[in-house]
């Protein structure tokens, strides 16, 4: 199968694309020289005049797992009036806030995204979350493992065994297929199940005698270690928390020379405010951002309507459930981790919304170099990944941001910092916060841009002034050269390849498992590992 | 010669114990260790001869029962889809996506068990964990209508009562047990306190459980047939564990208020989160049929009682749950995996299974099979399957296939009638 994309403006960030008028050549779903391509005998697309960019990565999205479906399960309400029915080959779905996995991956597809990584997999549960993927079309997924209350990690912690911890991540990664080390609030989700959290990165791991500082400082090590192709991706304590910026401030410190991935940072910049409304430190973080070149960070934007919160965060979701009122699910995973869902409606016309939309907005803005700062809504607990063409205009178009920023409520808008940023994103930072940055920080080298070898997921646009139009609808978009969607409808759904990574370790320490699996679980050691061929089209991505 | 398997996974009950021992010889069972007594009867029982497809009572090849089944569902304008809880994850996906592209309606069995409880979740949430919690934490054990000593059997033994855990190093003495249900069970005998329960009361004993927790008092001298100094006693219990932990059965579900007792059950377990951690963990019974939900929540949104006839999912219990579709005589036909609704649905609804064209999908002999129109012997998953199978907690456990039968799975052959119908 062999493609032609002429005569576009393309913005192609890694290969120092900046509009200019490029072709693209595609044969056998990867991008070519125009030597290899007999034009007669490809599929020829006229781009003159639009804009060509790689297909979309999202680096930080929950759209498929236990919890998930927990949260699909939980709100008939989200999907009443949000349905989409049977067309041709393609299957019916629903779901505003929690679609279902074949219409997650058409609407990222209709949107112009290729690549999509799954947030939290708690292992014990990983075979779920592949079995989920499988059902997700067109995507190219890969899902990151929960390790951060894992109990056997925290015991090698505790005993000084670090390369028994690295060798048992190695493990892990490889047996739930996984593809990133996550750490959700080290040490608080253990706490919870004591009904308590966490607050200090110094603060007790109740049972372990260890501490969120070791936690972190451990993995980071790990992940230089296995030389995985992500930075371990970190949500920290005190998410939503007015302590959450000073402690996100100190893990960077503490992590200080290392790779890190801070997911979803808007959650935790918040300050101490006035009474129960928290105050915007987007301005310090993104300045301890700015001065840790390791750090790459995702936003996590808050969009005004709707959303599912659901976390690894135990007891985060719990304090939610108790100031918001709303239904709350819990789930206590042996061994393992925790989690929580709560259904929110984020309003402009309430003072503490408006300041997560604020801190978002002032992060974006405030992080100089767009190659470490990522698009995300944290879906679908800011917001569904629908939204990011709307998080788009809002970057890229000031007066549409103002506009906005006067509808706010009061006490979030008067003296924010908002009202003097002027930046503007251009489309090439956009591809890079989009596309070319998530993929270069997930080590997905093929991915987030068009250079001779890189996977042939396209995205053409049609170039409008409102973006949020623009980026809704994509003119076309390929998939490894196929057309899957055209004028913002899928016409084609093959499946994608799941990612993950199989680093090396010390076959030793399955003995030390296996010890461990006869008193902390309730499955077979035999029972809890995933073959290769039990993860659709997958495909094992080398370590360093 | 005989070889052992181990870490089989049993898939008779919501447990679905993955530590059995089988011993094979050839395409025979020739043992079991580990099961307990009803799961060893399912292994035992089974029958490795390869039987062929019927179609009206008359044996016939594979393709033409295929062929013969299609038939049927392009026929029908308002399908039912129905079972589905002791089949695989892998042939449960199948089965919606042929409900979707029929345009019928599918619905499972948790529709005559925990569908109720699917529903309080809906409306208040579930503060739940996974089995190795309740082993590893809880130090107080709750059984709310169920019985797991008959119908769970080795319940007890792995998970809730005996066994030494992480911080109940003792078994059975660092767990208080309560059991409430309206009547003495082989449950009740080994509780710390039994509380019976007027029929038909629960909901009334778990709102004034939910107001003594609150501080408040109840004026009476005894709710639903137990005295209030017992609920006192209770509620003092809950708030003073470490961990506690209820497993509710369909002793809530399906007496007088249903939903509503449940939901008054996940209240009360959210609202003691106020004083110490408590959670929730329904007493699913057949083996897959948490997995049943999740695949059809995944694919539609929706946990049970699913129509595709607009093209798009819709969720209706009592409009589209199968006992009520078939007993308002809604369906002109019927596919049937892996269950036996003929013996197990109320009558209104069995028989009018006999007057439509049934296609049935299952291993074993059954009335389902002796009514239907077409009828595929398949394999049995965990014995000539492979495939996933969600424990009560909704942890994934993979079956696996002990030898190779010559019986094509429930996937396969809905793989084939997808491909067949129009
Ligand atoms: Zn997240």
């Amino acid at each position: 199968m062999m493609l032609g994309v002429l005569g576009g403006r393309v913005y192609d960030p890694q290969n120092g694309g900046d509009g200019e008028i490029r072709d693209i050549w595609a044969k056998d779903g990867r991008v070519v020289s125009p030597e290899e391509v007999d034009p007669d005998r490809a599929e020829i697309i006229d781009a003159a005049g639009l804009v060509v960019m790689p297909g979309g990565v999202d680096i930080h999205s929950h759209l498929v797992g236990a919890k998930v479906n927990a949260g699909r399960k939980l709100r008939p309400e989200d999907h009443r009036g949000a349905e989409r029915a049977r067309t041709g080959v393609f299957r019916s779905g629903s779901g505003r806030t929690v679609p279902t996995t074949h219409l997650t991956g058409y609407l990222y597809a209709e949107m112009g995204y290729t690549t999509v990584m799954e947030a939290a997999t708690a292992p014990l549960v990983a075979r779920h979350t592949h079995e989920e993927l499988a059902d997700v079309p067109i995507l190219d997924k890969g899902a990151f493992i929960t390790m951060g209350n894992n109990h056997f990690l925290m015991k090698c912690i505790r005993d000084g065994r670090r390369e028994a911890a690295r060798d048992y991540v190695a493990w892990l990664l490889g047996v739930s297929k996984g593809y990133a080390i996550k750490i959700v609030n080290p040490g608080g989700v253990e706490n919870w199940k004591w009904g308590r959290n966490v607050g200090e990165l110094d603060d007790e791991v109740l049972g372990f005698g260890v501490t969120p500082r070791q936690i972190l400082e451990t993995v980071a090590w790990i992940n230089d270690e296995l030389g995985l192709p992500h930075a371990p991706h970190i949500h920290g304590i005190n998410l939503g928390r007015s302590s959450s910026a000073r402690t996100t401030i100190e893990a960077m410190e503490t992590l200080a020379g290392r790779r890190t991935h801070l997911c979803h940072l808007q959650f935790l910049s918040y300050g101490k405010g006035k009474g129960r409304v928290h105050s915007s430190e987007a301005a310090a973080v993104a300045e301890a951002v700015n001065a840790n070149p390791e750090v790459t960070v995702d936003v996590g934007q808050v969009v005004f309507g709707p959303a599912t919160t659901m976390t690894s965060d135990g007891p985060l979701q719990y304090s939610l459930h108790r100031a918001t009122g709303s239904k709350w699910v819990n789930d206590d995973v042996e061994g393992e981790t925790g989690g929580g869902i709560v259904p929110i409606l984020y309003k402009r016309s309430n003072p503490i919304n408006a300041v997560m939309w604020l801190t978002g907005m002032e992060l974006f803005l405030l992080i100089d170099d767009p190659w470490r700062v990522f698009l995300t809504t944290d879906h679908p607990n800011a917001g569904c990944f629908t939204s990011y063409p709307h998080v788009i205009k809002l970057l890229m178009d000031r007066a549409y941001r103002l506009e906005v920023l006067e509808s706010i409520h009061n006490r979030a808008r008067k003296g924010a910092l908002l009202h003097e940023l002027d930046r503007e994103y251009s489309l090439r930072e956009i591809a890079i916060i989009s596309r070319a940055g998530p993929a270069r920080a997930l080590g997905l080298r093929n991915k987030g841009h068009l250079g001779v070898g890189a996977d042939a997921d396209i995205a053409v646009y049609q170039e409008m002034d409102d973006k949020a139009e623009m980026f809704a609808r994509p003119r076309y978009v390929f998939k490894a050269g196929e057309l899957v969607a055209r004028d913002g409808m899928v016409v084609a759904d093959p499946p994608g390849r799941t990612f993950y990574v199989a680093p090396p370790y010390d076959p030793g320490i399955e003995k030390d498992i296996r010890k461990h699996f006869e008193q902390a679980y309730t499955v077979s050691f035999e029972n809890y590992s995933l073959a290769s061929d039990q993860v659709a089209h997958g495909e094992a991505v080398a370590c360093r | 010669m005989t070889t052992m398997v181990e870490h089989i996974a049993c898939t008779f009950c919501g447990c679905v114990c993955d530590d059995i021992v089988v011993e094979v010889e050839g395409s025979r069972i020739a043992g079991v260790r580990g099961a307990c007594v009803v799961g060893r009867g399912v292994l035992d029982e089974y029958d490795p001869e390869v039987r062929r497809p019927v179609v009206a009572g008359r044996e016939v090849d594979w393709e033409q029962a295929v062929g013969a089944a299609a038939a049927i569902l392009n026929e029908a304008d308002s399908p039912l889809i129905y079972g589905l809880s002791s089949t695989a994850i892998e042939a449960q996906r199948k089965a919606v996506k042929l409900a979707d592209r029929l345009g019928a309606i599918i619905d499972t069995t948790s529709s005559v068990c925990h569908g109720p409880t699917g529903l309080a979740m809906q409306a208040v949430g579930e503060a739940t964990c996974t089995l190795g919690e309740v082993r590893d934490r809880a130090d107080l054990i709750v059984f709310w209508g169920c019985n797991p000593a008959a119908s769970h059997p080795r319940h007890f033994g792995r998970f809730s009562l005996t066994p030494a855990g992480a911080l109940t190093p003792n078994g059975r003495a660092d767990r208080t047990v309560v059991v409430v249900d309206v009547r003495p069970t082989g449950s009740s005998k080994q509780a710390d306190h039994f509380l019976q329960v007027n029929a038909g009361a629960d909901f009334e004993v778990l709102t004034a459980l939910r107001y003594l927790a609150r501080g408040e008092d109840v004026e009476a001298a005894a709710i639903g047939g137990i005295p209030v100094s017992q609920l006192r006693d209770l509620v003092r219990t809950m708030k003073a564990c470490r961990y506690g932990v209820v497993f509710m059965g369909m002793g809530l579900t399906m007496s007088r208020g249903r939903h509503l007792n449940v939901g008054e059950l996940f209240s009360l377990v959210a609202e003691l989160n106020t004083y110490t951690r408590f959670s929730v963990i329904p007493m699913r019974g057949h083996g897959n049929v948490a997995g049943a939900d999740q695949v059809l929540t995944w694919s539609s949104g929706y946990p049970f009682a699913v129509s595709f006839a607009r093209g798009y999912p819709q969720f209706g219990p009592g409009e589209f749950s199968a006992v009520d579709v078939l007993a308002r005589g809604e369906a002109d036909a019927a596919l049937i995996v892996a269950s036996d609704p003929v013996a197990h649905l109320p009558r209104a609804a069995a028989e009018h299974l006999e007057h439509i064209p049934t296609i049935l999908l299952d291993p074993t002999p059954s009335l389902t099979a002796s009514i239907a129109q077409v009828v595929f012997p398949t394999a049995s998953y965990g014995l000539d399957a492979a495939g996933t199978a969600y424990r009560m907690d909704n942890v994934p456990i993979p079956l696996h296939r002990l030898f190779a039968s010559g019986r094509p799975t429930d996937e396969e052959i809905l793989d084939r009638i997808i491909e067949a119908v129009t």
